[in-house]
Order: structure tokens, then sequence, then C-alpha cells
């Protein structure tokens, strides 16, 4: 018999001697208590988070978390069903009413969760005979879309215009295409020139998909995205995004003008064939997402933090994903996986939580500390976070 | 020289730069096995053949071919379909 997970060795291996070293493994922290957005407990120390994706700070908002509350009391814990059969109650109607508000559209339909969105949406508007177009540093989910699809996908380097304007031009003028972007890349933190993307994808009869999981609620004048923020929101076909980043629960969307858009509730098998998401899970997500729309406060503040995170740690000599910072993720760029790993760990003894991310995960084989900036880190926090890198990077010879 | 080894010729010369083990390249050389190669280094050298060829190949295509000779006759397909 061929033991079927013969094929993992490599990985198991790997995976060995990296523990063997004495390092705690990075990918089974348990958080034994979260005090807030920005604080946990994890193996008894107290922990300031810095690799949650929670942009706005939003999990632990009072209205957020009694508007969860109430639903449960009134709806229970969960639907048991799909979305077309038992699954749809009045919440999850206000939750899609409730993104088609935040981003003045037309059509709104929700996801179990953000992966289920992009597989979903992917997956059953572009059909056989049809073309997918998308940046080679897209997320899984996006390259999982294009799998459960029959569409053909060709790749083009990331954020370049022009790598993807030849490819449309080469393609069939008649053939159904379908360009997949990225507002903010969740790897290096950097942002996707949307308007010269967007503009040469529609002169080439192209629709666009953008995912603005990690945009939401933070960029843009609304907090819409990078979409809105480089002015071609209106020329989007689809937005897709998430409920388990700055919204702070789960769940994705996809939000739309496409006058056709209701049909997808039929067709599309992440939706139709899963259990919808619980009632308090969409109270939660309607009542952060309203309080979304009036959070200017707050986006300014996160772009402080994350112009002085960036800024710190670039004095403190790291390597860093991009020169200035985009979004609220700054990567920190690891020589080698054993040095970000004991890097991470280094972090984490210091009172530090940061996602270390590894190939294939990463673009170009790197090793990355990626850190991810909330609106309720305070400005003493960032500070703090400044030290325990400057110590920890002085530990482990990151930096001199 | 004929038009297939014309291709083949260019194929090897694009194959240099990510040749990181200095391998032999023969038309029977696999890109997965013999070369190495991940699926970055994959998609950044199949940039470099569609600008070069000014042809697209998509990752469906790509996931048939697996030797240097395979993409030969891929290329000169697309060439002559167009």
């Amino acid at each position: 018999m061929t033991d079927l997970f013969s094929k993992f060795d490599p990985l198991i291996e790997q995976r060995e001697q990296l523990l063997q070293s004495g390092l705690t493994d990075p990918f089974n922290l348990v958080m034994e208590k979260v005090e807030s957005p920005t604080v946990a407990i994890c193996n008894g120390k107290r922990t300031i988070l810095l690799g949650t994706y929670n942009y706005m700070g939003m999990t632990f908002d009072p209205d957020v978390v009694a508007a969860g509350k109430k639903a449960l009391d009134e709806f229970g814990s969960g639907t048991t069903g799909s979305r077309v059969l038992n699954g749809t109650y009045v919440g999850h109607r206000a939750v899609e009413q409730t993104l088609r508000d935040f981003y003045a559209m037309d059509h709104a339909m929700v996801f179990s969760t953000g992966y289920q969105a992009n597989l979903g949406i992917i997956s059953t508007i572009a059909g056989k005979g049809d073309y997918i177009i998308l940046d080679i540093d897209s997320h899984a989910s996006i390259y999982d879309g294009c799998k459960m699809g029959d569409a053909e996908v060709v790749a083009f380097r990331h954020n370049d215009v022009e790598a993807l304007e030849k490819r449309l031009k080469r393609l069939a003028p008649e053939a159904g295409k379908l360009v997949v972007l990225e507002g903010v890349y969740s790897m290096l933190g950097d942002v996707a020139p949307l308007t010269e993307m967007v503009s040469v994808s529609k002169a080439n009869g192209a629709m666009v998909l953008v995912d603005e999981a990690h945009s939401m609620g933070f960029i843009g004048d609304h907090g819409r995205g990078v979409a809105e923020a480089q002015g071609v929101i209106d020329d989007v076909d689809f937005i897709i995004g998430t409920f388990s980043k700055s919204v702070g629960t789960v769940g994705g969307f996809c939000v739309s003008n496409h006058p056709k858009f209701e049909i997808l509730r039929l067709v599309c098998r992440p939706y139709v064939f899963t259990a919808s998401l619980p009632p308090s899970v969409v109270a939660t997500a309607a009542a952060s997402i309203r309080k979304l729309m009036d959070s200017a406060d707050k986006r300014v503040h996160l772009w402080e933090n994350s112009k002085r995170l960036h800024a710190g740690l670039k004095q403190l000599g790291f390597r860093l994903g991009t020169e200035e910072p985009q979004s609220a993720i700054i990567a920190v760029i690891m020589p080698d996986l054993e040095t970000g790993a004991a890097m991470w760990e280094a972090l984490l003894q210091e009172g530090l939580y940061v996602n270390l991310a590894r190939p294939p995960a990463t673009p170009a084989g790197m090793t990355l500390l990626r850190c991810s900036l909330c609106a309720e880190h305070s400005t003493d926090q960032v500070g703090e976070i400044l030290g325990m890198f400057a110590a920890a990077g002085r530990a482990t010879g990151c930096i001199s | 020289m004929s038009d297939r080894q014309e291709i083949y010729a260019k194929v090897v010369e694009l194959i240099a730069p990510f040749n990181k083990k200095g391998a032999t390249i023969t038309e029977a050389t696999r890109f997965a096995q013999d070369l190495e190669w991940d699926s970055l280094t994959v998609l950044d050298f199949v940039a470099n053949i569609e600008d070069e060829f000014d042809v697209i190949i998509t990752m469906n295509m790509q996931a048939e071919i697996e030797t240097v000779g395979q993409l030969v006759d891929a290329l000169e397909r697309l060439k002559a379909s167009r």
C-alpha cells in the first residue's frame, strides 16, 4: 500500500528539524485569554498583538458585542442551513443592506468566509472558454477559485501594468475576461496601481474584480478600499471583502453593480452548499460596518501607527517589504527561515506576537515577520513594540 | 536553422538565468524534477517566454508541460495557430 501521506514527508522533516533546535512552534500558538484587540495572554505572558489583521479594533467594541449577544438570545446559536433553504434570517438580509450602504452599490452577497467569497465568485463567473488574468502574488483563495472553475488562467508579474496589458492584448477580443486584483497584497503590504490596471483592463474589454480584504475600513475616504482611494471604484465590477479583518468577526462578501448579480445566489456553489453564518455573527458584522462608516479619526490614527512603526523599524536597520508604508501591514524581511523562526520566538519572549510567513505563501521564497497594526494600538504601544524589535533583533543578530 | 531549432535555442537561452544548478539542458530536461524549479520560478520563466514569443501560455497549459521538448512543441503550435 502506498501511504498517501508520504508526499508530506519533506515538510514533516523540515518542521521536526526546526522544532528540534528548541524553538516554539510558530504555527501552534494558543491565546489563553484575550484582553482587547491589542493584548492577549499567551503562555501565561501578556503579549501585544501585532499580527491579527484586526485593523480597526472592532472585536471588543461594546456596540458590536451587544448586537451579537442580542442576536444570540433572539435567534439562537446557528442557522443549520444554506442561505437558499432555511439559512436566511433577517440578520443576513440586514448585513447585506449594510454592505450596500457602506459601498454605495446595488448588490451584496454574503458568504460564510472570505475564502469562500473568492472561491465562489471567481469559479462561477469565469467559465469554460473564459480567461482569468491574475497577479502572480494573488491570495490562495483566488488561485483555488481558479482551480475550481473551468476558465483558462493567465498570470502576470506582480503589480506590473505593462505585463497585464500585454497579456490582455494577446487574448482574442471576443473572449470573456476577468482581471483579478487585490487592493493591498497581504504578504508585503504593498498596494496595487489600480488606476492604471483598471483602466487597461476596461480598455481591453475585461471585467475587473478587486479583493479589498486588507483595505476595508481603513483605506479610502469612506474606508471602501484602494479602489476608492485611487478613484476607480466605479469602474470595478466586483469587490470582494471579508468580515474577518477590519470588521472583526468572520464571513466574506461580494458587492457589485452588475444588473444580473442576484442570479449568483442560485448558481454559486460555495454559497449554496454551505451553512449560512450564525445570527450573532451577521449581527456583529452589521453593527461593526455601520460604525466603520464614521471612523475617520481611527483611520487617521492607524495611518500614524503604520508610519511610525515603518520609520522606526527602518531606523533600527530592518529590511522592510515596502520603501514607504502603504497599508497597515509592515513586513520585515528575514534572511532565512531559521533566523525568521528565531526572531519570531525572541519577539514572543519579549511579549510581542507577529506572523511568521514563509513559502509558499510568500513571494520569491521569502521568510517574513508580518506585522499588522490596529487603530487601537496606542502611541505608547508602538513605542513598546519598537523596543521589543530592537532587543529581539540584537539578540538574534538580525540587526547590529 | 529550422523553426523548431530556433525556438529550442531561444528556450534554452531563456532557461539559463534560472538554471541555478547549471544542469545540462536537453529536450528531455524536466522543469520540476531536473531543474528543481518552484512555482514562482516557473511563473517568472513563463512570463519571459510569453514576452519573447508574444504568446499566452495559460496555467492550464503549463500543467501539461513537463519537459523542455514539450514546451517547444507547445510554442510551435501556438505560433502556428496565430
